[in-house]
């Protein structure tokens, strides 16, 4: 490491890098930067790295071979090795509810962390670092249906990640349905983990793909990925119903069946094709949506992406527009798991060049920036064949919940949209509470902006939280005297 | 084929060990979330609603809904599907506010 740079610390007590979330893309960046030479503090919520893609069971459940409920296992073990031999100080169970410009001398920011299994607040932590890599991931994207509230309907990606790292499942016979590839993924772990899949229930159709060649051609490994899923769910005899939406979910105090209505290509239910198929799960998800919010809390332009979600606009180096605040992976949107390794590795190569004060190494560079313009192509291919049709509010009733956290029906919805004249996902949320309950609008965002937008194109939601994660008062009270975490001497 | 995912990922795990679900015994293994011990035990819903009474249990499994919280060890408003179980916890049914403040 250069004189400079350690002298600087050494006076600061700065880290050069902090990079926020261990997974793919958070991995690859704070690998690739600490081995050019950099400090980097990597924090994340979970225990383990590996993020949502590669969640894995903890030591003490003894899993001889983790990677059969993997894909690419090998990539990630090889991060993690490398992580292991640097020099990078991993912050686990550290939550970051907010990232702020440093006050005193200028040029650093300070990210705020609440510490413990769910952020309840063992003590409140601050990390100094002169550029943060935002590589937060995502969340799913949901849209309500009659029934959906019920105990036994979880996300898709929930049952994926409650598998893979606690090894259950919600049923015995698990339903799956929604939007995206994802689907084609968690059933065929969750038939690989003993589940019965009756079906999985596709809005779109595959035949959709079709029409962006070049993306298809560009990036022959999903088409393998693809087949993969592909033959593992016919091994497994699951029949996949493309042009298909689950549009009631039947049982009283747990799920017990769930409708099946061929959809139209809009996603209007066709009448009298709905057909019941006998199941005690559903795991169900449209797709993800990028979690951008602390980026969007200090004024980071966004873009719309083909399906409606809202993702940081990024410079061909992943900077965002505000300086020294970089990006990768989903949160500059969502494009799988090569994609979010080559995104960090991109930010990190290229953050230590500017931390450094040196030029970026050319030829890695470029091979990164051309792996990451094809990826993008095919990100952006995918999002417009799942992105959902104008007529999926057509499976809401009026009783349906809308908002899981604060009860709001879509009757009520309608009630501020055609009566009261709300326009956008803000005034709803004002005029009925929907979206202001714990979850913060992450569950019924996209839905509420949809139905605002009355079968138009729906504004994307804001992804405007004041706080990423609820904090304890405590914690708020204590931040004039945080747990401070520095880089250690580095003599 | 009675393939369990224990069995897929050919799991040896530490012996299992209690804890209790509204006074119910339910095993749960070392490493396991809440939500994963309660689901392993077949139990979906441990929270009702505010408004409406209604069950509700895991819904996202990270973190992101806040549809799982319990009441654990008195202490109510807990992310089941983040916190680990612990040997002896005491889960209990969260009733619509769980009583303590939002905390933000
Ligand atoms: S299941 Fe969504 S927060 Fe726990």
């Amino acid at each position: 490491m250069p004189d400079s740079v350690s002298e600087f610390q050494e006076s600061h007590g700065l880290y050069d890098l902090a990079v926020i979330g261990a997974g793919s893309a958070g991995l690859a960046g704070a690998v690739a930067a600490a081995e050019l030479g950099l400090s980097v503090a990597l924090l994340d919520t979970s225990t383990h790295t590996g993020g949502q893609f590669y969640r894995h069971p903890a030591p003490a459940v003894g899993a001889v071979r983790p990677e059969a409920l993997h894909h690419d296992w090998s990539a990630y073990s090889d991060l993690r090795r490398r992580l292991a031999e640097s020099e990078v100080r991993h912050l686990p169970g550290h939550h970051v509810w907010s990232v702020t410009r440093g006050e005193e001398d200028g040029d650093f920011w300070a990210v705020h962390a609440v510490t413990g299994a769910d952020g309840d607040g063992e003590r409140p932590v601050r990390v100094r670092a002169r550029a943060v890599l935002l590589a937060t991931g995502a969340y799913e994207r949901q849209l309500p249906f009659p029934g959906w509230t019920l105990p036994g309907v979880v996300g898709a990606g929930g049952a994926q990640a409650m598998l893979k790292s606690g090894l259950v499942l919600p049923g015995r016979k698990v339903v799956v349905a929604g939007s995206g590839p994802l689907l084609l993924a968690v059933a065929s772990s969750l038939a690989a983990a003993g589940a019965r899949v009756p079906a999985v229930v596709e809005a779109s159709g595959y035949l959709r793909y079709a029409r962006h060649p070049r993306a298809l051609v560009t990036n022959p490994h999903k088409a393998v990925e693809a087949l993969t899923h592909g033959a593992a769910l016919l091994r497994h005899r699951v029949r996949v119903r493309v042009r298909s939406a689950v549009t009631e979910v039947h049982g009283t105090d747990r799920v017990e069946a769930v409708t099946v209505t061929r959809l139209d290509r809009d996603w209007r239910p066709v009448r009298g094709t709905g057909r019941r198929i006998e199941c005690d799960a559903l795991a169900v998800g449209h797709g993800l949506v990028p979690q951008i919010e602390l980026a969007t809390a200090l004024g980071c332009t966004t873009r719309s992406l083909p399906d409606g979600t809202r993702a940081l606009a990024l410079d061909d180096l992943q900077g965002t527009s505000v300086r020294g605040l970089w990006a990768a992976g989903e949160a500059g949107g969502v494009g799988g798991v090569q994609l979010a390794y080559t995104e960090g590795e991109l930010a990190g190569v290229a953050i230590a060049a500017q931390v450094l004060g040196s030029p970026v190494h050319g030829g890695r560079v470029r091979e990164l920036k051309r792996r990451r313009g094809r990826m993008r192509a095919f990100a952006d291919a995918m999002a417009t064949v799942h992105a959902p049709g104008p007529g999926w509010p057509r499976w809401l009733r009026d009783d349906t919940d809308v908002c899981r956290c604060e009860e709001v029906t879509a009757g009520r919805i309608h009630e501020a949209v055609e009566d009261l004249g709300a326009r956008d996902a803000r005034t709803v949320k004002l005029l009925t509470r929907a979206g202001m309950g714990w979850c913060q609008g992450r569950m019924c965002g996209a839905a509420v902006a949809c139905l605002a937008s009355r079968g138009g194109t729906a504004e994307p939601p804001l992804e405007r939280r004041p706080f990423a994660t609820p904090v304890p008062l405590a914690a708020l009270a204590a931040l004039d005297a945080p747990v401070v975490d520095e880089p250690r001497d580095p003599s | 084929m009675a393939r369990t995912p224990a069995d897929l990922v050919g799991a040896q795990p530490d012996p299992p060990f209690p804890v209790t679900f509204d006074g119910r015994t339910v095993t749960a293994l070392h490493g396991q979330s809440v939500a994963a011990a309660l689901w392993g035990a077949g139990i979906l819903a441990w929270r009702t609603t505010r408004n409406g009474g209604r069950p509700r249990g895991a819904f996202c499994g990270i973190g992101q809904c806040y549809d799982c919280l319990a009441t654990i060890n008195g202490e109510p408003n807990r992310r089941a599907c983040l916190v680990p179980a612990r040997p002896g916890d005491a889960i209990t049914t969260q009733e619509g506010h769980g009583r303590a403040g939002l905390g933000v």
